[in-house]
């Protein structure tokens, strides 16, 4: 079976993110065509420097999502502070201050069932360095649903508990450095 | 036909049953979240398919109730985003303090923390004896809290610190008694309030508003229940009257983009033109 073209990546990552969200956005090229959603854990109240600091160092636009915000290609949405991130059917982003999953919101898993979902076989899940479990779940969906799974190698992660947990529980398609993630988008 | 799209057909039927029973319809409503609530709801009863639930809650009330308040989710407090409420009081109080007597209302008002958090500031204005506000939601448990005024006292602390940060001029303690761990309101803020059941999918316009406030409430519905319900805002305001959004929420997707400006963008903050 032939796989259909990537259109959506969607990226989870906790502890470290800053930085690793740093080095893989700075490196993509700036005629990358494909849609990236993040979910970065971040406590409540903290405001939008997150994506405005991506924004600057990244080709890309990075930009806070809006609710009903259509997802265009060659653009980086964030999730902004305590609320979930959701794909809709429409190619749309919505959000929802329902309660935390995996004690937390926004919530990767969340993020990762609804675009598993909506995209299937033509999303690709990237679970980066962070300190619990959370994301692990939602890429085995993704999996589940004909998508392909990414994590950052243990190794080369600032805290490797994140993509170890996904490790566990669903089979990984690429297991690569930040800089290899990098260049496997850029191919996609 | 795939079974992600039998899926759909499931909770598209599970809607319907529920509309035809207890009409409320919920068709509407953003799916995604909309599908995790059925699942999370699926997990409480022990079921797996959203089918399995039709006859429950055909047959059983309660269990109707149950997906209502997965539905009808609560998440608020008091001067939630005060960076808002601190931008109320700069831009929008001065333009009430022109009229003799102005309303407002609060669609989604949940357990109504955010209603007591405007009429505190509206009273250090000296504007809450000119108000007449009016509190709606479609969770009648929420609303009977709301009416009450009484919280729990655990977040006191956080509660002083937003209220300051938005701007409150006193201190919040003036505005309640406490008693163990929970405190009340004072009945000088919700004299002017009226709550009041009200469903924005089906009930209709029931005044003129000078000002209205939908926080986080639209983040549940898709584009067309939120230009209904947008458009139900519009018919209720007056001339030149204001909307007042959650900070995640905007506008510019809707069909009043091009009939309302934008007052303050951070804050969400829209004012009708014309
Ligand atoms: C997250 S709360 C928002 C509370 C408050 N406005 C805030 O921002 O903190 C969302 C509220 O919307 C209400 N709601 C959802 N659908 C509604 C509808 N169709 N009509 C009226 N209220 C609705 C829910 O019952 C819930 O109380």
């Amino acid at each position: 079976m032939v796989k259909p073209d990537i259109s959506v990546i969607v990226v989870g990552v906790s502890q470290g993110g800053l930085e690793a969200l740093g080095i893989l956005l700075e490196a993509l090229p700036l005629e990358f065509e494909k849609s990236i959603i993040i979910v970065q854990h971040r406590a409540a109240d903290s405001d939008s420097y997150l994506s405005e600091h991506l924004n600057l160092i990244s080709p890309l636009q990075v930009k806070e999502a809006q609710d009903k915000e259509p997802i265009l290609p060659g653009v980086a949405y964030v999730a902004p502070a305590d609320y979930h991130l959701l794909v809709e059917k429409q190619g749309t982003l919505s959000l929802s201050d329902d309660e935390r999953v995996n004690y937390t919101r926004p919530a990767i898993d969340v993020l990762f069932d609804s675009a598993a979902d909506c995209y299937g076989p033509r999303l690709m899940g990237v679970v980066l360095t962070g300190n619990n479990s959370d994301g692990a779940r939602g890429l085995k969906t993704i999996k589940d649903l004909g998508g392909t799974t990414v994590i950052q190698d243990p190794e080369d992660a600032q805290v490797p508990a994140m993509p170890l947990a996904a490790q566990a529980i669903t089979q990984i398609d690429h297991t690569l450095s930040l800089v290899g993630i990098a260049k496997l988008l850029s191919n996609l | 036909m795939d079974a992600k799209q039998i899926a759909e057909i499931e909770v598209d039927v599970l809607l319907e049953a529920i509309r035809l029973r207890y009409d409320y319809d919920f068709k509407n409503y953003a799916r995604a979240s909309l599908k995790r609530r059925v699942h999370s709801l699926l997990a409480k009863e022990n079921l797996e398919m959203p089918y399995q639930l039709i006859p429950r809650i055909l047959y059983d009330q309660n269990i109707f109730d149950k997906f209502l308040s997965e539905m009808s989710v609560t998440v608020t407090e008091l001067f939630r985003d005060p960076p808002f409420f601190k931008s109320i009081q700069e831009v929008i109080f001065p333009v009430l303090k022109t009229y003799p007597y102005f309303k407002i209302w609060h669609a989604g008002c949940a357990t109504g923390e955010e209603v007591y958090s405007l009429a505190i500031l509206l009273k250090e204005a000296g504007l809450l004896d000119k108000a007449k506000i009016y509190a709606t939601d479609y969770n009648k448990r929420s609303l009977d809290i709301a009416k009450a005024g009484i919280y729990n006292a655990d977040n006191m602390e956080k509660n002083s610190e937003a209220y300051l940060k938005a701007g409150g001029k006193k201190t919040l303690n003036n505005y309640y008694t406490q008693q163990y761990d929970a405190f009340k309101f004072n009945d000088e803020l919700n004299k002017n309030v009226t709550f009041a059941y009200h469903n924005l999918v089906k009930d209709g316009v029931f005044g003129e508003m000078h000002m209205v406030i939908c926080r986080n409430v639209l983040i549940y519905f898709d584009k067309d229940l939120q230009n209904h319900a947008f458009t139900l805002f519009d018919n209720s305001m007056v001339k030149r009257g204001f909307l007042c959004l959650g900070s995640k929420e905007t506008i510019d997707y809707s069909v009043l983009k091009s009939q309302y400006e934008t007052f303050s963008k951070p804050n969400k903050i829209y004012r009708k033109i014309n």
